[in-house]
């Protein structure tokens, strides 16, 4: 049977070209692998290789036309027992028939336009702490290795890797004991090479572990962003679910003290705007343990960001058997009537104290933690705003394109009706964070600066 | 002294070693001896010993992925299939080479962009594979993939990867991973002489050595990344020896010869399955085609590319070896009549099959539902 050479597409922009050359003249014997003409675009010139076996026929475009469109039949190719003087040029030209990305079958365009179902609603709040159930003090720091711990012997499968984990006992004393308990097979100390082991953790949680991969700060893991990004986030995606990737990237997230710009920076919303991770970003000790027990169970890859200034602090946790938080659910950590602030990570303690302060001057503000940044639960922030008209945010980072601006969006395109004044953003100054302990002081977010916020959403002097 | 405590009166190497100071010289001392050693094995018997029906397996796979990525090149002229695709013409004998020598139930696979072969090797359906190019449901990324990232778990075949070298580090983690578990597998990793000079390779070689992982690192020496030809791009282009700073023994085989590349997989995956750890592999082939379907080709002559095609085609010199071996012009024109009936059948299937459904936009984001 005849074979329709057809005008190549040689780039995926390509539309038309220039068919600049025939390198074989109508009768020449073809072979696979054999030039048989030039095409040139606009970037370049391009050889069109034959792929079949045959005999050259009829030439249908002649060379030197321009804008040949992709598709069109330039050329035919009589088969084995052929004669090639015999073949006919197809009846019309296919032009406008390009099988081009799949517009000749399937869908009609209208079958384009879904929205995406919304996920099963199912019970997020938190589980009931039982009556009579004993309060521990403890510290951030102690409950994430309680966390760990718990989850270790729990599952097999769980083990810890990243830079000073092990014998150091971890850089910021998280992972204290576990080497102890679990032994070097399960408490890996790597050596600093952000960019391999985040790769390797990431590959041995595709291969069916689960691991946990600690950055001594999230700072250090932008040499491995391109694991948790491209290598963890998308393959379930590309693979059409094919693809497991339940690996957890923990470390300390945020300005520490004093130690310059390239050590503090809040990596929240870089990795919120990633579909395809989870992002948590706890701030007492039972959120710390409950959600990053949750986040260690969790099949998707999750972004647990902690802060340094928060691992001493102490808080009141449940000594409960197994306490796991639900991923994705807020927590009003202080309820109110007048105006809502959304805060999460430290920003929360800031966010109380502003708190108390506004209450002596007879405002009540409702706190919310969000907890997990990614998915943004934007229920619990609307329903707050429906109720105090009134809202601002606070977040230790960078203003531009940061959650705030997300929370803003959102108020905007879903809470309009609802809103008295203006959403405001109570956020780090826009410069890198200076050393000077003055310069750093000024840089920082603060209670003041929330209550200066919240009186302005409210209209009061 | 415990292990681990600093040795500060420890000589350099070099300093041992003066003799030794001319670079190209070949290193003679026992620890690089040592690093040598797989190549010493592999020449004692360079080219595997086949059976005829292996030899016939052979060329039969490495003719089905020629005749595939030439028809998905013939569907990217039609713009059947968009964006970036890369073809293995010419390199058909280092995956066929490498992972007939695999246990398939234990031993895991990972490689770059350049995939299609790689999937082809296992015997998986060349239609889903072809409607995966396409960008169809029935692909076996449900077409979310394409050409680049495509998967198969089920042969624990961990893709499919476009990031340059970032499959290294992964396959990294899968040997940590059969480690971990004590299955006995190990993990080949495919990477380019292009990826060769990334940083997180050479990272993932230092842990990997020093965890004693289950892990054969191939470097298929194409002899050009994207354009850039290795010399222009590569201090060290002795690909095999980028292992050496991280004891990694290395060996050097011709990968236009598959029967050499499955005698090297032999030595190789004994050293690691007996666990010493790591071993590189350096094939050197060569691809046919452009880097991807839009490459200009100005960047080496087409006499080069004719030479290899006439005297160094893999699937040529195995076509020789059966003719020797008593089988028939006629024999091997019904396995490639065979061969591109499948390859159509693929193509047709992938061409006519419905694109995913819109609904799909939205699965495989997450599992859990948050």
């Amino acid at each position: 049977m005849a074979i329709e050479l057809k005008m190549p597409a040689l780039s995926p922009t390509m539309e038309e070209g220039t068919l600049a050359k025939w390198l074989k003249q109508e009768g020449d014997a073809i072979q696979p692998g054999d030039i048989i003409a030039e095409i040139e675009t606009d970037k370049a010139t391009m050889e069109f290789e034959a792929i079949d076996e045959g005999t050259l026929g009829k030439i249908l475009i002649a060379e030197g036309t321009e804008n040949v469109p992709v598709g069109t039949v330039i050329a035919m190719l009589a088969g084995e027992g052929e004669d090639a003087s015999d073949i006919e040029a197809p009846a019309e030209s296919p032009a406008d028939d390009v099988a081009g990305e799949g517009k000749d079958v399937g869908r009609k365009d209208e079958d384009a336009s879904i929205t995406p179902e919304k996920p099963k609603s199912k019970p997020k709040s938190d589980p009931d702490i039982p009556h009579g159930t004993n309060m521990a003090t403890v510290s951030v720091r102690e409950a994430l290795r309680d966390a760990m711990a718990e989850e270790m012997r729990r599952d097999e499968r769980v083990f810890v890797m990243g830079e000073e984990v092990a014998q150091y006992q971890g850089a910021y004393k998280v992972t204290q004991g576990l080497l102890d308990e679990f032994g070097p097979k399960r408490v890996i100390d790597t050596p600093i090479t952000e960019y391999g082991f985040a790769g390797i953790g990431t590959g041995a949680a595709m291969g069916g572990l689960r691991p946990i991969v600690e950055f001594m700060t999230f700072n250090f893991a932008m040499q491995a962003i391109d694991h948790i990004v491209n290598s963890a986030a998308k393959t379930n995606y590309m693979s059409g679910g094919q693809m497991r990737c339940p690996v957890v990237f923990r470390g300390p997230n945020g300005a520490a003290s004093r130690v310059g710009a390239q050590h503090s920076q809040n990596y929240g919303p870089w990795y919120a705007s990633v579909p395809g991770l989870i992002v948590i970003a706890p701030y007492d000790s039972a959120d710390a343990k409950g959600l990053l027990k949750a986040a260690i169970r969790c099949e998707d890859p999750v972004v647990f960001l902690e802060n340094e200034l928060v691992y001493g602090k102490t808080f009141e946790l449940p000594e409960l058997d197994d306490h796991v938080l639900p991923i994705g659910k807020a927590r009003i950590v202080r309820e109110g009537s007048d105006v809502t602030i959304v805060s999460y990570s430290i920003g929360v303690g800031y966010s109380l104290e502003a708190a108390e302060k506004l209450a002596e001057e007879g405002i009540e503000a409702e706190v919310i933690d969000l907890r997990t940044l990614r998915p943004l639960d934007r229920d619990t922030i609307l329903e707050s705003l429906a109720k105090t008209n009134r809202l601002v945010i606070a977040e230790e980072g960078w203003p531009t394109c940061s959650i705030s601006s997300e929370v803003i969006a959102l108020c905007m395109e879903e809470g309009f009706d609802h809103l008295d004044a203006p959403v405001l953003r109570v956020c780090n100054e826009d410069v890198p964070l200076p050393y000077a302990a003055n310069l750093e002081k000024l840089a920082l977010i603060d209670a003041p600066r929330i209550v200066a916020a919240v009186k302005k959403v409210c209209y009061v002097e | 002294m415990i292990e681990g405590t600093p040795d500060l009166a420890k000589t350099p190497a070099s300093a041992t070693k003066s003799a030794k100071s001319d670079p190209k010289k070949r290193s003679e001392s026992p620890d690089e001896f040592a690093l040598h050693s797989l190549q010493d094995e592999h020449e004692k018997q360079k080219r595997y010993d086949a059976s005829p029906e292996q030899m016939l397996a052979f060329y039969e796979q490495m003719l089905l992925i020629r005749r595939f990525e030439e028809r998905a090149g013939q569907l990217y002229g039609l713009g059947l299939i968009g964006g970036f695709c890369h073809l293995y013409i010419g390199q058909e004998a280092v995956a066929i080479g490498l992972q007939s020598a695999l246990d398939n139930d234990r031993d895991s696979v990972i490689t770059g962009y350049r995939d299609h072969g790689h999937m082809l090797a296992y015997g998986i359906d060349p239609k889903v594979i072809m409607a995966e190019l396409t960008g169809r449901q029935a692909g076996i990324s449900k077409g979310k993939g394409g050409s680049m990232h495509m998967f198969s778990t089920e042969h624990k075949f961990y893709g499919g990867h476009g990031i340059v070298g970032a499959q290294v580090a992964l396959g990294g983690g899968l040997a940590l991973a059969h480690q971990y578990n004590d299955d006995g597998g190990l993990c080949l990793a495919y990477f380019g002489d292009g990826a060769a000079n990334q940083g997180q390779v050479y990272e993932t070689m230092n842990m990997a050595s020093l965890w004693k992982l289950p892990i054969v690192f191939v470097v298929e020496n194409n002899q050009y990344a994207m354009g850039t030809a290795v010399g222009r791009s590569s201090a060290e282009t002795d690909f095999y020896r980028r292992g050496t700073a991280f004891r990694i023994p290395g060996m050097f085989v011709n990968g236009m010869d598959v029967l050499e590349v499955r005698a090297a997989a032999e030595v190789a995956f004994k050293h690691v399955r007996d666990g010493k750890g790591p071993v590189l592999i350096e094939c050197n082939t060569y691809r046919y085609r452009g880097h991807s379907m839009s490459d200009p080709a100005k960047y080496r002559t087409r006499e080069e590319v004719q030479d290899f095609r006439d005297t160094k085609d893999p699937i040529e010199a195995m076509k020789k070896v059966l003719l020797d071996n008593g089988k028939t012009e006629e024999d091997l024109k019904a396995i490639d009549k065979a061969i591109r009936n499948t390859v159509s059948e693929a193509a047709d299937f992938a061409e006519n099959s419905p694109e995913p459904e819109p609904a799909e936009l939205y699965t495989d984001v997450l599992v859990g539902e948050y």
